[in-house]
């Protein structure tokens, strides 16, 4: 297996690095492109779009979205894709939130703490089911997010947390900030960038490439898929408890149906960030990049009013479909190249 | 074909039936088990509640059970392809919202069918075309047009709500079809279309090229079969029944209001795989699907009679049921993937021992 490679000249492995590297980079690029070009667009209709208040609003909403992005970046990656986030998000919303009413006076970090151990509780299923034994994760992340939404109204019933029951400071997580930019937005983006790290740097986060661009390749070469997979599903839970947690102090009040479709935006957002859907390329930060993109496309809605923001769940399939053709295409190209390149390399 | 078959039933399920017979008679179990779970759930029902089984019972388990199983139909023909098709339930809201937006307008309703028809053909084709002809896998596809039909929909009809619909065509819902108090039309058209779709499927050309796509598509190309446009082919059929049972379902609520039918594509997928149909393609039977289809609402009633879930708690079941479906056909294979791990282990251990 590894003789093939070994055999090819270095400065052909480097060329195909370099382009693999150059698709990658032009896709982020790409995306950051058409925010600034969204940014331009909206402030010139409406100025009011970069207010302070808003910029900051737009970058709170994001990082909830990014969190949860962060770990289905990593499933998809690998070929698979968890459905299940909506409902985790909105069943650890509620039952984070809960235990104000129940302890009085307990401690914010433990709230997060408690949201973050039901997403873990729920990626360990969902990853072992689909790990171990080896069922399309579509049908058991779909079945996974109707069975918790499910176990959500049954606990929850006709119920609500209200605000009342929480305390202000927990309330106010989502608006305190930095110079200006909120203090979720920091955690988030160093959460982004150790994961961003841990996928370029580490063997494990490597492995989850090697995963999704070739199953079957990855298990010659000695992958350990039904761990990584599993890894990668107990990530996304762990991501999609926290961000619940977060859900909690931004919205206040939450009933059953909290983050309810929270799942189409999630994927639409990675896959639009320029994580393949067929697996093996993309990078987390693009996904970040991705749901801050439909934060602003949502928020420049609502700001200009151009478009009733009825047409931000259009627009978001669309784009969504966009991006995977644009990303077929790509894949193509790269591939025609470079096997034009080892002709003319003659490797 | 029939070497086709046996390949793939000796690689990728790597148990039980390697021949034809052996595959055949598995599905027949699974049949058979689905018909007994049925008399078991009609059995329990009757005895723990007096309201299960009358008439009036019956019908509402048919009203929620119709448009549900008529979306199973293309959708089984779809998974037996190895596709899958996410977007059934916003292609119903797509019809059902054309059919208000329509009505407020007032157009004819023949004309409105012409619409709705040619809605769900484009619903489809752009599924299909996606598919077939960009390559794309159809659960990214079809997972972007559950968003995009949706959002569409919702901007179609706005906040309004419509409900001044032909009298004949608003008593759909409340009304059974005239001599069968049980029967409501949903479950009329719902049998009548899976015959057609049963006679397609089993005893056809077209059908048995389904199964030859499911189980191998290179090997099906080669044989002639023209894999993109039969796949081309199911997405639009599978456009134009939602569009249309979106019209269906919005004269039995009497009201076109945004957001019909969110979450359908849940059911619509749990009653075909419960159905025996193979979530990897290649395998399934029509009658499966109907008994699946009658299990389903069937049990939904019996939860919702004999307990206090109502029906928003009884997606517990419906998920359950659902992991259950796939991981039940496919327990053999863990069994021996299961006992191949722990040999793999054994010998690992043997292997360090020496050093």
């Amino acid at each position: 297996m590894s003789g093939a490679a070994d055999m090819a000249p270095a400065s052909d492995l480097a060329s195909r690095r370099r382009l693999v590297d150059f698709v990658l980079r032009a896709r982020t690029f790409g995306i950051v492109a058409v925010l600034a070009l969204l940014v331009l667009v909206a402030t010139l209709i409406q100025a009011r779009f970069l207010d302070k208040a808003n910029v900051s609003f737009i970058l709170s909403q994001a990082s909830l979205y990014a969190l949860v992005a962060i770990g289905e970046a990593m499933v998809i990656i690998t070929r698979n894709v968890d459905l299940s986030v909506g409902s985790v998000c909105g069943i650890s919303a509620y039952l984070s939130a809960h235990l104000f009413a129940q302890h009085p006076g307990i401690a914010i970090p433990l709230v997060f703490l408690a949201g973050l151990v039901i997403g873990l509780i729920s990626g360990v299923l969902t990853g072992a089911i689909v790990a171990i034994c080896r069922v399309p994760s579509l049908v058991v992340t779909l079945a996974m997010l109707y069975a918790i939404r499910g176990i959500d109204t049954v606990i929850v019933g006709p119920g609500q947390v209200l605000a009342s029951t929480e305390p202000t400071a927990f309330l106010n997580i989502p608006t305190a900030a930095v110079l200006g930019v909120p203090d979720v937005a920091i955690v988030v983006t160093v959460l982004v960038a150790i994961a961003a790290y841990y996928m370029h740097s580490f063997r494990s986060g490597r492995d989850l490439y090697a995963i999704g661009s070739d199953p079957q390749a990855a298990r010659l070469a000695g992958i350990p898929i039904a761990k990584r997979v599993f890894t990668a599903f107990v990530i996304s839970g762990a991501c999609a408890g926290l961000a619940g947690a977060l859900w909690a102090s931004e919205y206040a009040t939450i009933d059953s149906t909290a983050a309810n479709g929270l799942e189409l935006q999630i994927v639409a957002a990675v896959v639009i960030g320029g994580v393949a859907i067929f697996g093996g390329s993309g990078s987390v930060v693009g996904a970040a990049l991705g749901a801050l993109l439909l934060q602003a496309i949502n928020s420049a809605l609502n700001v200009t009013g151009v478009l009733p923001t009825t047409w931000t769940e259009g627009i978001t399939g669309f784009l969504m479909l966009v991006a995977i053709t644009m990303d077929r295409g790509i894949q193509l190209r790269v591939s025609t190249a470079l096997r034009r390149r080892r002709v003319r390399l003659g490797a | 074909m029939p070497n086709v078959k046996r390949d793939r039933g000796a690689s990728k399920q790597a148990v039980a039936g390697p021949t034809i017979a052996g595959a055949f008679g598995r599905v027949v179990r699974w049949e058979v088990a689905l018909a007994i779970a049925l008399v078991a759930v009609f059995v329990l029902g009757t005895a723990s509640s007096p309201h299960f089984l009358t008439n009036y019972d019956l019908f509402t388990t048919c009203t929620n059970l119709g448009d549900v199983a008529i979306m199973a139909l293309p959708m089984t023909l779809i998974i037996m392809t190895g596709e899958i098709d996410l977007s059934v339930a916003s292609t119903l809201a797509l019809g059902g919202e054309t059919l208000g937006y329509l009505t407020l307008h007032h157009w004819p309703l023949a004309l409105i069918l012409l619409v709705v028809i040619a809605v769900g053909l484009v619903a489809g084709a752009i599924n299909g075309l996606l598919v077939t002809v960009v390559g794309l896998p159809s659960l990214a596809v079809t997972i972007g047009t559950l968003t995009l039909y949706r959002g569409i929909a919702n901007v179609i009809l706005g906040a309004n709500t419509v409900s001044s619909f032909p009298s004949f065509f608003n008593t759909l819902g409340v009304d059974p079809v005239p001599g069968v108090p049980f029967l409501s039309y949903s479950v009329l058209v719902f049998l009548v279309l899976a015959v057609i779709v049963g006679v397609v499927l089993h005893m056809t050309p077209l059908g048995r090229s389904l199964h030859a796509i499911g189980l191998n598509k290179e090997a099906a190309r080669h044989a002639g079969f023209n894999v993109q446009r039969v796949k081309l082919g199911l997405f639009i059929f599978s456009g134009v029944v939602c569009a249309l049972v979106g019209m269906l379902y919005t004269f039995e609520l009497n009201s076109a209001a945004e957001g019909i039918g969110i979450g359908f594509e849940l059911k619509v997928i749990t009653i075909v795989l419960l159905g025996g149909v193979s979530i990897f393609g290649g395998r399934g039977t029509i009658i499966g699907v109907v008994l699946a289809g009658f299990l389903f609402a069937g049990l939904q009633s019996f939860v919702l009679v004999s307990t206090s879930l109502n029906e928003d708690d009884f997606q517990v079941v419906t998920g359950a049921l659902l992991v259950l479906s796939v991981l039940v056909p496919n327990s053999r294979a863990f069994a021996q993937r299961g006992r191949e791990l722990w040999r793999r282990r054994q010998a690992r251990s043997a292997l360090r021992q020496p050093t």
